[in-house]
């Protein structure tokens, strides 16, 4: 709290950016590897799984949304004494909440409200 | 604490003065102090924007209504020639924010006017995407996937446009009044919602693209 207070102007002037050359370019090349492979895989179909090449191009995604996270919005646990991190969670989890449940939800009502696909029974 | 308070209000009364119950001075707070923060608050919401598109679309990204599905009508290698305008754009923004740290006016205007660039092909691609897919008849009335599909993407490329506009803003104020304390927090912002924007991009590229044409 004393680092807050004291150096009020110059953090949040200057300090926020925080990048360094060296951790632009390391965010890049993993950035490009983590598009790359994901494109190579569903271009040419590398894998005949379907569900195992989605599920791997889904864990590519969430790596180098991480990765983007860490290196270019230079996210971490300390930024504006960890409400920047408080507030990320917060989202992530009304995010999880939204999608999650969307799909949830639409698949049940899709599947409860089919038509029956064969006859109720004789007619009596 | 509040005891001793009432005891010096009430030495104080004893002096015939006015007592006093609150802060007579505010602490000081550096303009713009909590802007990045704000900010950041800013794009979180944005970010709940964005889910709930993603979730219109995984909810009714499946209804072609006898229409077209993604496998007629994405072409993979435009999705990644667009997808590397907004990484380069990315690393270059990076660099204008490393030059402006070095306080080099030259630097930071080259590299926000490439970024630009890269900002306004990806843009352009994705015009040429949608202007395709209309001609195609593919149109954002024909089917419930297109309407989530076009909505989700078109919502995305409409703020890149807004940070491209806001890009050049800065650039024109950045030369007419250097790289002061309130342009470098304003470069900030712009820095934290470019490269927001392509955040959302892989969730765009992975969901929509690359599992559409699995």
């Amino acid at each position: 709290m004393n680092a807050h207070t004291d150096t009020h102007d110059e953090d949040h002037e200057d300090g926020h950016a925080g990048g360094t050359l060296g951790s632009y370019v390391s965010g890049f090349i993993l950035s490009v590897v983590l598009t790359a492979v994901p494109f190579w895989l569903v271009m040419t179909g590398a894998l005949d799984d379907r569900t195992l090449t989605a599920i791997i191009i889904m864990a590519f995604a969430v790596v180098q949304i991480v990765v983007h996270m860490v290196f270019f919005l230079h996210m971490n646990t300390t930024s504006e004494g960890g409400w920047n991190m408080m507030a990320l969670i917060f989202t992530l989890v009304i995010v999880a909440i939204a999608l999650i449940g969307s799909l949830w939800v639409m698949f049940h009502l899709n599947v409860n409200m089919m038509p029956p696909m064969q006859p109720m029974g004789p007619a009596t | 604490m509040a005891s001793t308070h009432v005891a010096s209000s009430e030495a104080i009364a004893a002096d015939n003065s006015v007592p006093v119950f609150y802060l007579t001075e505010e602490h000081a707070h550096a303009p713009g102090g909590a802007t990045a923060f704000g900010f950041w608050i800013y794009l979180m919401s944005d970010c709940l924007v964005f889910a709930s598109l993603f979730a219109v679309y995984g909810v009714i990204g499946g209804n072609f209504a006898g229409g077209p599905g993604p496998h007629e009508l994405f072409e993979l290698p435009l999705v990644a020639v667009n997808t590397a305008m907004l990484l380069f754009s990315s690393i270059t923004y990076g660099f204008a924010m490393l030059a402006m740290e070095k306080r080099n006016i030259a630097h930071v205007q080259g590299w926000l006017a490439i970024t630009g660039l890269f900002g306004a092909a990806f843009i352009g691609i994705e015009l040429y995407e949608f202007g395709t897919l209309i001609a195609e008849g593919a149109t954002p009335q024909s089917s419930g996937f297109l309407s989530a599909f076009f909505l989700l993407v078109g919502t995305h490329g409409l703020h890149v446009t807004i940070g491209i506009i806001w890009l050049v803003t800065l650039m024109v104020q950045v030369r007419r009044m250097g790289l002061v304390a309130a342009n470098r927090r304003r470069l900030m912002c712009l820095s934290m919602f470019w490269h927001f924007l392509d955040v959302i991009w892989i969730g765009v590229f992975t969901f929509v693209y690359l599992m559409g044409m699995l």
